[in-house]
């Protein structure tokens, strides 16, 4: 395993530690409002200060990571399934349904899917629970998310129909079934890992996007999205340089994946 | 393309909230004009019907009113769409000037400059769009220039393992085996053959400049129809967000279909 990678790898496990125990870096509530404290700068009882409702930023930071990284890979793992299903079909099928399988990943391609996914998400009822809205949110992701993967796996599928080991199998009585679950699903594991390893960063950077629109995670949730709201008020940057303690958590994060993928 | 269309319009039609409208809680409209606003909704609820009579009216060339900015969807795309087609015709000049240059530098010395462009995609590729476009406009550089720093990381990544790939086949080595010069064996014998995959990737980069355009406009208050969807999808108007959608849907096909046309194998070489 070369240096960067091992690196990148060392950095998203301790991520992942944090995530899953966030009272190791903070005591603090994310929702919490200290009404006497607002925009705080950082001290030793708020690391990264306060936002302008008093919450701690480094505790926000903290959950809202927790809150990206735990459902970006849910929204990964949603899209990959419906690529394996939807093009593991039509290319196991072949014929009409195969061409009409592409024919739908074509459609859903063309359309212009961060603007329907804004759309769609501003479509929502404004007091919908914070909740519900982030389980929306990236399950929108994962279902519009498909279609580039589908088109990759019927491709793949087609190949292994036509392949001899598979026209062996079938000679030799192995049901169509079982043929997909034996034969043809164990050879598409590893596009099925890229697919999803692959996904997790472009959802991270697509809700962080939508964050800033104002259309991610609904408050008083944090999410790497939300967080980088805050970047809007870009003339205290200057003055207020820990503002940007979100977007280089997401940048290095989403670097990491990279450095992973690439390795 | 229309499908594409019909499809914008159930996913909006059938989303939690439609047809709520918040003049309605407005204390100040009469009891007449509340039930005219119903009214009007009520006309779009059957996904059927109204497409219907849009494409009815589409045929005729009238897409329709705006109804949160009480203007013909014509006027407002003749006004929005030059802004737009600025925004992305800048970002592609300027993605694919960085992306294919820099694609060059890493073909020809594949050390220092081949590491360094690639680490500066990779740390391009991890910026979402909207914050590239804050951190342009605080930098006082036109926010419009992120569209071309998105697009730049995935032509560099994509042209340079084209090139790399082309530069390896026996009739490069060959080239360079009988001593032609570095200059010759690129523009006579790698991009000849590299030339079509790039020309298809040019018509997939057009959809990525217009998706990038959307939180580009936005953020950066740019009067295009990226700033415009926003605040369709925001007023909830199903009109200007079907035809948006369309357009949108048109130019995409168009340039994938160009693009699909120019990098038929047969027609001007495979890699």
């Amino acid at each position: 395993m070369k240096g960067p990678r091992r690196a990148a790898l060392v950095f998203l496990v301790a991520l992942g530690c944090i995530c899953v125990f966030p009272r190791l870096v903070t005591p603090a509530d994310y929702a919490q409002q200290l009404r006497d404290a607002p925009d705080a700068s950082p001290s030793a009882e708020h690391v990264l200060g306060t936002d302008a409702l008093g919450r701690d930023r480094l505790a926000r930071l903290v959950y809202g990571t927790r809150i990206s990284l735990s459902l970006a890979p849910a929204a990964a793992l949603l899209t990959t399934l419906l690529a394996a299903l939807i093009g593991g079909f039509g290319g196991f099928a072949g014929g009409w349904v195969e061409r009409a399988v592409m024919a739908a990943a074509d459609l859903v391609l063309s359309l212009p899917w961060l603007f329907l996914l804004i759309t769609v998400r501003a479509f929502l009822p404004l007091n919908v629970a914070p909740m519900i809205s982030v389980t929306i949110t990236f399950a929108l992701l994962g279902c519009l998310g498909w279609a580039a993967a589908a088109r990759v796996i019927c491709a793949d599928v087609r190949t292994l129909r036509e392949s001899d080991f598979v026209l062996l199998a079938h000679a030799t009585g192995c049901g169509r079934l079982r043929l997909l679950w034996r034969h043809v699903l164990p050879n598409l594991r590893p596009i099925l890992l890229a697919q999803f390893w692959i996904s997790i960063p472009v959802f991270i950077l697509t809700e962080a996007n939508l964050g800033i629109l104002g259309l991610g995670v609904a408050e008083p949730l944090p999410s790497w999205g939300g967080l980088l709201v805050e970047l809007e008020s870009f003339s205290s940057l200057a003055s207020q340089p820990w503002l940007l303690a979100p977007l280089l958590l997401l940048v290095l994060t989403v670097v990491c994946f990279q450095t992973v993928l690439q390795g | 393309m229309l499908l594409g269309g019909l499809l914008g319009a159930t996913l909006v039609r059938l989303s939690p909230g439609y047809g709520v409208e918040e003049n309605e809680l407005n204390s100040r409209l009469s009891r007449e004009s509340v039930e005219a606003l119903r009214a009007a909704h009520a006309q779009d609820a059957s996904i059927p019907r109204f497409y219907l009579a849009y494409l009815s009216r589409l045929a005729h060339g009238d897409l329709g009113q705006s109804a949160t900015l009480d203007e013909p969807v014509t006027q407002l795309l003749a006004e929005r769409l030059p802004e737009t087609l600025k925004s992305v015709a800048i970002g592609l000049g300027l993605g694919w000037a960085l992306g294919l240059a820099l694609a060059l530098a890493a073909v020809a010395s594949r050390g220092a400059a081949n590491a360094a462009a690639s680490a500066a995609a990779a740390a391009l590729l991890s910026v979402p769009t909207a914050v590239m476009a804050l951190l342009l406009v605080m930098a006082r550089a036109p926010g419009r220039l992120a569209i071309g720093l998105i697009v730049f990381p995935k032509i560099f990544q994509y042209a340079r393992n084209l090139l790399l790939r082309c530069a390896a086949m026996p009739h490069v080595l060959t080239a360079r085996a009988k001593g032609l010069g570095g200059a010759r064996i690129l523009f006579r014998h790698i991009l000849p053959v590299a030339g079509a995959q790039l020309l298809a990737l040019a018509g997939v980069s057009v959809s990525m400049a217009f998706a990038a355009a959307i939180p580009v406009e936005a953020v950066c208050d740019l009067p295009g129809i990226g700033q415009l969807a926003w605040k369709a999808a925001m007023g909830r108007d199903l009109v200007l967000l079907v035809d948006l959608t369309m357009l949108v849907t048109l130019v995409t096909l168009a340039a994938n279909m160009a693009g699909e046309l120019v990098a038929q194998p047969g027609r001007t070489g495979e890699a």
